[in-house]
């Protein structure tokens, strides 16, 4: 279950990036006409969403269009008042965050969810931890932490012993990434990853989407920079209060289309 | 937090080489360092860039005992002085350890002094004949236990009802006073200071009986060793697997340091400080009993879940909840570790003073404990300290208390030195937090 990132040439790899290729194989996760209101306000109308696998997804959408909601009801916090949620094909029920990380569906939070005052390693294990006869196997959790941030080609911390107070916000994100995949997780969903940080910092984590993608994990980005989801998204997916307005490739779209799209609902060519 | 624009290039490129260098005022320098020299010079950086560490605390230490050695005219170090100030400062730095362990999450605990008091109060009833005439080591569990419920209490109104720790111990300190008030009766004075009644010496003996100076240098000899193996062992060990590992010359250090600082106590200890008639040498059995008391904790809090937990709710409640830590557990559990090691030092108390009475201040024993801390250089904002901390904080309110009480200077002057340096000891911590903070704001 520990098992971290596996590398470019092993066999999983292979497998899911060739699944996603054949046209048979269903989409990793798809959102069919989900419904979810809070009281008197409707969040979400009939969303139908497709998250293939080893392709990053952008979910694009103004403020209040519905972003979050449907995060949460991916990632268990809320769940759906009408349509389903298919994993692989067939109807699952996250009924809370441990059932959707048991499918292997991680969330980057915004906020990143890092203690300060721990290193890269405990901060990467925390909750958790490796334990040898009741005390905590540190030589194998920082093996394990330090082989995938290798994978995902993290190389600018200087020790993964250095708390977490003292790192980069590009580092922190690549931080809290690391931590999400290494359990096995197949879906990864990031939120605003890119916002706060700087040009060198931004095409760090711009990056490591792609290196997640290439090692065959479906990705979610949410964003609203639209340089950063043209630089990296293959597929992309607007929201505009509660309505998905439009899906597809990226090449479907230009800067112009998605903005109509955000904010009008509709694109006029 | 400024969102930086994409057309910004200059600002971006600056940021990239800020971290490295913060990184490295942030950072241990043993994790960074490859060498000695290296290591040093990344020390030398870090105290320049405002992280100072254990310097203050062993500068302090250094400042009082000169100014005292010098003020009392030679009797302040002298062998038989030192002694009693290891003696008085072991009940300061168990305190310490207690509050470390509730400090650590960011809350405190004001009962402890009143804790000590009961614990003390409860042992040495136990033990009188006539009367229970326990033996002495039920009387310690006993007590023991009590504390540890106490604290445990505390721990489940502050994490399964919310209410602020300040208060929810404020209320136990009145508590436990009442308590100690109402179990000591109204003699309120209790003795154990009896030679023929085996349960109540053994209990005097944990402070005031020594080890025969020869196995006080055999037991150092081992204690080296041991330490000297494990430290090599691991340090190495993780070296050689291409772990993070500090420099092999500091792992050195760290053992001559330890040896060193063993050999000194011992020696001091075994000194004759009684008459050329009675003699009177050897380490106080209290010495090795705190030590593994220390060395129990510092396995607790380093190396097992719980205490990763500790910390990682200390820095980052959020993080830990999400996580799937049970907050409410380990803080309660936190709460129920200081009360049993307030309530341990409550043992010491009663030993060191052959007795225990209802004048027992509680009320100044707690801020001594968290002055112990906190002086150490455990941080009141929760996250970070080290239970071993409470050992220097200790000796310096344990070296204050003494060098004052030689010099005959009133009580009056003592708490308002204590306080002094209680409000030095907040104001580094302040300062330093302060500094890490706009650290990382500019960093972000």
């Amino acid at each position: 279950m520990m098992s971290p990132v596996p590398g470019p040439e092993s066999p999983a790899t292979g497998a899911a990036a060739a699944s996603s290729l054949s046209p048979a194989a269903p989409p990793l996760l798809q959102l069919r006409g989900v419904d979810k209101h809070f009281g008197a306000v409707q969040a979400l109308y009939h969303v139908d969403l497709d998250l293939p696998a080893a392709q990053v997804t952008a979910l694009c959408g103004d403020n209040g269009a519905g972003k979050s909601v449907l995060t949460r009801c991916i990632a268990g916090i809320h769940q759906p008042d009408h349509g389903e949620i298919l994993w692989n094909g067939k109807p699952v029920h996250i009924r809370g965050p441990r059932d959707a990380a048991d499918l292997g569906i991680e969330v980057v939070y915004q906020d990143l969810a890092l203690a300060d005052n721990l290193d890269i390693v405990q901060n990467m294990f925390l909750g958790r931890e490796r334990v040898h006869r009741g005390l905590l196997n540190e030589d194998s959790m920082e093996r394990a932490a330090a082989e995938t941030l290798r994978n995902l080609k993290v190389t600018t911390v200087r020790s993964i012993r250095q708390p977490v107070a003292s790192l980069s916000g590009g580092q922190r994100q690549a931080v809290a990434v690391a931590k999400a995949v290494m359990w096995n997780s197949k879906l990864v969903l990031l939120d605003e990853p890119t916002a706060a940080l700087g040009v060198v910092q931004t095409r760090m984590v711009l990056e490591l989407v792609r290196t997640l993608r290439d090692h065959g994990l479906g990705v979610m980005v949410i964003s609203h920079n639209l340089n950063d989801v043209f630089q990296v998204a293959d597929r992309l997916a607007v929201l505009h209060l509660g309505r998905k307005v439009a899906e597809g490739p990226v090449a479907d779209f230009d800067l112009q289309s998605v903005v109509q799209y955000m904010t009008t609902g509709s694109a006029h060519r | 937090m400024a969102k930086v624009e994409d057309e910004l290039g200059r600002t971006a490129l600056d940021e990239e080489v800020e971290p490295t260098a913060a990184a490295e005022i942030a950072a241990p320098p043993e994790i960074l360092a490859e060498s000695l020299g290296e290591y040093i010079r990344a020390w030398g950086r870090r105290v320049a860039g405002g992280e100072s560490g254990a310097l203050p605390v062993v500068l302090a230490l250094v400042i009082i005992a000169v100014a005292f050695e010098i003020w009392t005219q030679g009797l302040f170090l002298s062998p038989q002085n030192l002694v009693n100030l290891f003696i008085e400062s072991m009940v300061f730095m168990t305190l310490g350890m207690a509050e470390i362990f509730v400090l650590l999450l960011g809350e405190i605990d004001l009962s402890a002094g009143y804790v000590l008091a009961v614990a003390a109060g409860i042992a040495g009833l136990l033990v009188q004949k006539p009367g229970p005439n326990w033996p002495w080591w039920l009387a310690i569990i006993t007590a023991l236990v009590c504390s540890g419920v106490t604290g445990a209490v505390w721990g489940l109104l502050v994490s399964k009802l919310h209410l602020p720790s300040f208060v929810v111990t404020l209320a136990g300190l009145l508590i436990m006073w009442g308590v100690m008030l109402v179990i000591l009766g109204n003699a309120g004075v209790v003795s154990i200071s009896s030679h023929i009644l085996v349960n109540q010496h053994v209990l005097y003996q944990i402070v005031n009986g020594n080890i025969p100076p020869v196995a006080g240098w055999v037991g150092l000899a081992v204690l080296s060793l041991l330490f000297a193996g494990i430290t090599i062992s691991r340090d190495f060990g993780r070296r050689r697997k291409g772990l993070v590992a500090p420099p092999p010359g500091l792992t050195i250090l760290k053992i001559a340091f330890f040896v060193a600082a063993g050999i000194a106590v011992v020696a001091v200890c075994n000194v004759n400080r009684g008459s050329s008639l009675v003699v009177l040498a050897g380490v106080p059995w209290v010495v090795p009993i705190v030590l593994v008391v220390l060395l129990l904790w510092v396995v607790l809090l380093q190396r097992t879940k719980f205490g990763r937990y500790v910390y990682a709710i200390g820095g980052n409640p959020d993080a830990a909840r999400r996580a799937g830590v049970s907050l409410a557990a380990v803080r309660t559990w936190a709460f129920a570790l200081a009360g049993v090691t307030a309530g341990f030092s409550g043992i010491l108390y009663l030993s060191w003073q052959g007795g225990t009475s209802t004048n027992v201040n509680g009320g100044q024993y707690v801020l001594y404990g968290v002055a112990a801390a906190v002086i150490g250089g455990t941080s009141l904002f929760g996250g970070r300290g080290k239970i071993a901390q409470a050992v220097l904080g200790g000796l310096v309110i344990g070296a204050i208390y003494n060098g004052l009480y030689l010099q005959g200077v009133q009580v009056q002057w003592q708490l308002i030195a204590t306080g002094l340096v209680l409000v030095g000891a907040v104001l580094v911590d302040t300062l330093s937090r302060r500094g890490t903070l706009s650290g990382s704001a500019t960093r972000i």
